[in-house]
Order: structure tokens, then sequence, then C-alpha cells
């Protein structure tokens, strides 16, 4: 029966979603709707293992699901409690019974943009999504974001408490609000896919399943909002970043930085999809900062070897990028870039008016940079106290250990010849600071 | 649905503003309240007089603590709330953005359990 099960949950998980938003709309409150619908998944793995998988599975979910919240309704004493439960029973009641003839319409847009109204905060708003759009289990959610189950479970309860006290609406933006919304929602999907990417870079398990969620849930935005190009532009990003991948997941003890990937290793099929979903993009002709990185990150899986990548053309991505997103992440692996056109030297020097912007303290990735730059330079010495600062900032045992890996290779002279003598000659064994991919909380773009 | 909108602001800045502003902000109030009623969302509102005037009061058992002004010292201090109608958040979001006070200061917006204004 194992097997039937797993084929039960998986019918499940692909209609879920789309069941829920549905019912959603139908049933008018959130919780009651996630509430039957659960019923409904627990009456259909103890009947469709005798009776079959049904011809229309989303359409018996809904109505299994509308049954049990007018049960709920009519019994339940926190329900009949409530004002507005004639209302909802009136409308249940009214709704087409045949699960065959049921057509689910497709609501996961209201869903989206309700999970990412910017009445909750950020952290309900991907717990929330997460739970509801994505269809992962609390536990699952709790465990990629290091959280205990109870606090994550928490956060949903309060946003759905919200969501019905405060009214926020089930639906769409209008025209008018929807580029606003729509970068909400873009900016909690590139937060879980960061949360799970960054944590397979360190060798952290669990998380690599939000990863492929936010991939999942890119792919639905796109599908729902095809001329939308800041949402094609997200997940040519994030295929961009999945395509380099291979290169470094084999090697779980030290961070492989992008300057020493084996470039063949690198998967081609999510580069030509992700370089399909820029041009894709592109023929919208309305930039953005999510195109902006997929096209940063385009450069890298076109060129052939870190040499022969077009540096001064991403240094004026980055320039676009920051004219529209001008934070100091952005100026600092702009600043990267430019150590590649431009030498470690000037590069150190932008480092350092972010230093004095004071912006970047405690930012892990700002003292690999600048401590990459310095190994460049031949500033061991310095380079090493750089990366001891790193260590004792992150938070993240796997990180501190590959960073104390790394400060161990400068310390004992590894990572390259001397260089304080040459002009331009960067050694081509050493580590780039801009290839070290880390943690993160706020980047606006990954360089791995 | 009724909603409570507060307007929160620094009454050093009204202060400090010219009658030429002072009579600009009036009438932007004045036009968002009428509306408000054509849109058949006015429940009413008032315009609070400075924090300083105000008086806190605390009883306790056994005791009335009295304090010389707001209940809190913050920066930005409640100078008025509008009650109107909306059927959503989101209504409610639009019309507080319309609210004068939003650009100067904050503008809270609290969905409200029951409201009696006999």
């Amino acid at each position: 029966m194992a097997g039937a099960r797993a084929d039960i949950e998986r019918v499940y998980r692909d209609s879920a979603t789309r069941v829920l938003a549905a019912l959603i709309g139908r049933i008018g409150d959130f919780e009651l709707a996630e509430d039957c619908l659960q019923d409904a998944l627990v009456a259909a793995l103890e009947r469709w293992p005798a009776e079959g998988i049904p011809a229309n599975p989303a359409g018996w979910l809904a109505v299994t699901a509308r049954r049990r919240a007018i049960d709920r309704l009519r019994r339940d004493r926190v329900w009949r409690a409530k004002r507005d439960r004639l209302e909802l029973l009136r409308r249940l009641e009214a709704a087409p019974g045949d699960p065959l003839d049921v057509e689910i319409p497709d609501e996961r847009l209201r869903l989206v943009f309700t999970c990412c109204h910017p009445a909750l905060s950020l952290e309900a708003q991907v717990a929330l999504t997460l739970r509801t759009v994505a269809g992962l289990n609390t536990g699952e959610v709790a465990r990629a974001f290091l959280l205990p189950e109870a606090t994550l479970a928490q956060r949903v309860v309060r946003a759905k408490r919200k969501i019905r006290e405060a009214r926020i609406p089930y639906a769409v933006p209008s025209r008018a609000a929807l580029p606003e919304r729509l970068a909400g929602v873009l900016a909690v999907v590139y937060l879980v896919f960061n949360q799970g990417y960054s944590a397979a870079l360190v060798g952290r398990g669990h998380a690599d399943v939000l990863a492929d969620e936010a991939v999942r849930l890119g792919r639905t935005l796109v599908e729902l909002l095809p001329d939308e190009p800041e949402a094609v532009g997200l997940l040519a990003l994030m295929r961009l970043h999945q395509s380099r991948a291979p290169a470094w997941s084999g090697d779980p003890e030290r961070f492989v930085p992008l300057d020493e990937h084996d470039r063949r290793s690198w998967d081609r099929a999510a580069i030509a999809e992700g370089l399909g979903l820029l041009e894709r993009a592109s023929h919208h002709e309305r930039p953005g900062p999510y195109q902006i990185q997929a096209a940063i990150s385009a450069h890298h899986a076109i060129s052939p070897s870190p040499q022969a990548t077009d540096w001064r053309a991403i240094v004026s991505l980055y320039d676009a990028l920051y004219a529209l997103q001008p934070s100091p992440v952005v100026a600092l692996n702009r600043a990267v870039a430019v150590s590649r056109v431009d030498g470690p030297a000037a590069a150190l020097e932008l480092l350092a008016e972010i230093e004095r912007s004071g912006a970047l303290r405690g930012y892990v990735p700002f003292y690999r940079a600048r401590a990459e730059l310095l190994v460049q330079l031949g500033r061991r010495a310095e380079a090493a106290r750089t990366y001891r600062r790193a260590v004792e900032l992150t938070t993240w045992p796997e990180e501190r250990a590959l960073l104390g890996a790394r400060l161990g290779e400068i310390a004992g002279g590894a990572g390259g010849a001397d260089t304080s003598g040459g002009r331009h000659e960067w050694p081509r064994s050493s580590s780039s600071s801009s290839r070290t991919p880390t943690t993160t909380k706020r980047r606006a773009g990954l360089w791995t | 649905m009724h909603y409570a909108l507060l307007i929160f602001g620094d009454d050093a800045r009204y202060a400090a503003m010219s009658p030429e502003e002072e009579q600009d902000l009036v009438r932007a109030y004045g036009e968002l309240t009428r509306r408000l009623r054509s849109a058949s969302a006015y429940l009413g509102s008032v315009r609070l007089c400075d924090a300083s005037t105000a008086t806190t009061r605390r009883v306790r058992p056994g005791r009335v603590l009295t304090t010389d002004g707001p209940f809190a010292e913050t920066k930005e201090q409640l100078r008025g709330v509008f009650l109107i109608r909306s059927e959503t958040l989101d209504e409610a979001l639009s019309w507080a953005d319309q609210i004068p006070g939003a650009r100067l200061g904050s503008v809270e917006v609290r969905p409200i359990r029951s409201t009696d204004l006999s």
C-alpha cells in the first residue's frame, strides 16, 4: 500500500495549491479552508486506495472539503459563535456538488498576493507562502530556517488571524498596485531561494527543499503572470544560480569560488533555460533588478573562463542595478567586479568607502571580499586578520569551518604567489573574493 | 467593517507651520472628509489638542496616578482620528494614504471590533 499512498500524496501535492486557492475564494476564510482541505486529504487517504484515484481528483478534494466546511460551520462550537457563520453557510450550500463536473478555477494568484500582503511582516509572508502556496509542512519549513517548529506554527497562526481580523482582501492587486505588490512576492520567493541555496553551499541539508520550492513558485508565477518580465527574470536568475551547483556541491569541505569552477560541469540545460527566460523577459523592454542580476549571472554562464568574462559589461550592469537598488550590498558586489577591470587596489578603495559609511558592519561577505582582494595584493597578514574577523561574525557553524579553512590556507602561504610588485598580474591560482559564496541575509545577488 | 485611522505626528513640526501651510492643511482635510462622505465611508473624526495638553491617569489598587502629558513620551503623538467604513484593509489603506498627516508622520490603520457613536 506504500506505493498507493505515495501516488495519492503526489496527486494531492500537484493539485493542493490550486484547490486551496479556490476554496479560500469560495469559503471566504483562510483557516477554515485549510482545515477542510486537510480533512479532505485524510478522506482521500482512507478511500482512494480502495476506490482508486478519481478521474477528477482536484474536484473530488474540493467537493469533499466544501462538505466538511458545511459540517464544521453547523456543528463546531467555535464556528457557531461567529457572526458571519450563516453568510458563509449560505454561500457554501449553494455551490455545485458533483466532483466529476466541478471545475476548479485557478485562484492561485489571489492566494499568492494575499500571503505576501505588505500588512504582514516579511517573516509571516515567508512562513505563510511556504505553508500554503508551496505546501511544505511546518516541520520542513522550521528545519530549513533553523527555527523551532512551534515558533513557525505561531507565525502562521498569527498571520492568518491578521488576514481575518484586519480584513486583508483575498484579491489580486489592481493594475496600479501590481508592480509594487509583485516586487513583494518576488522578494519572498528570492528570500526562500537564497535561504535554501546558501544552506546547500555550506553543506547543510534540509534547506535544499527550499531552493526547489522557490523555483517551483517561480515557475508558477511565470505561468500565471507571463507578461511580467521581473517574474521571468527572477526564474532566470534562480536557474542560472542552480546551473553552477555541480561545480561546488561535490566538495563540502571548502568553498569553491567561481574562479575555480570546472565550467564543463555546469548544468547546460539550466543555463539554456535561464538564458532563454532572460531573452524572453528582455522583449518587454522593462528592465528591473531581477533581470539585471540574471544578466550578470548570464555573463558568467556564457564565459568559458573567468578571464574570458566581459567584466566591463558586468560593471555596467551593476551600475544599472545600483540605480534601481542603491544598497550597500549592490555596491559591494559591484566593487568586486571593478577589481576585475581596474584591479584589486581600486576595488579596495570602494570597499573602504562602504566601510566608512558603516553600512555593512558585521556583514560576513564584506570581510570575505576585502580579504580576498588583500590576498591578491599580497597583503597576507591583513587578509588573515580580516578573515579572522569574518570567523568571529558568522553565526553558521558550517560557514565558520569553511572560513577557518580558507584562513588556514592564507596563513599557511597557500593561494598563489606574492604579487606586491606586479602590475595587473593577478595570480591565477588565488581565489577571488568576488566568487566566494557565503550565507546571505541581505544579498542583492549571489556570486556562485 | 469599520476602521480607525489614527493620525500620529510631531507636534513641534505642526506648531512651526506658517499660517498658509496650516490653511492648506485644513483645506486638504476638508476635501478628504468630503470625499469620504460621498463614498459613504465617513463615520466621524476628531482633531485633538496637542499632546502637551494631555493628562494621563492610572487607577491602581489603593491609589490613582496622574501624569502630566500623554500616556507615553514618543516623538510622534496622536493628533486625530478618522472613523471610516471599509470592506477591506486595502480600501482603508488607500483612505489612510490620502490623510495629509500621513505625509508628515504616520497613520495607524486599526480594524474596529465594535462601534458606538451614540
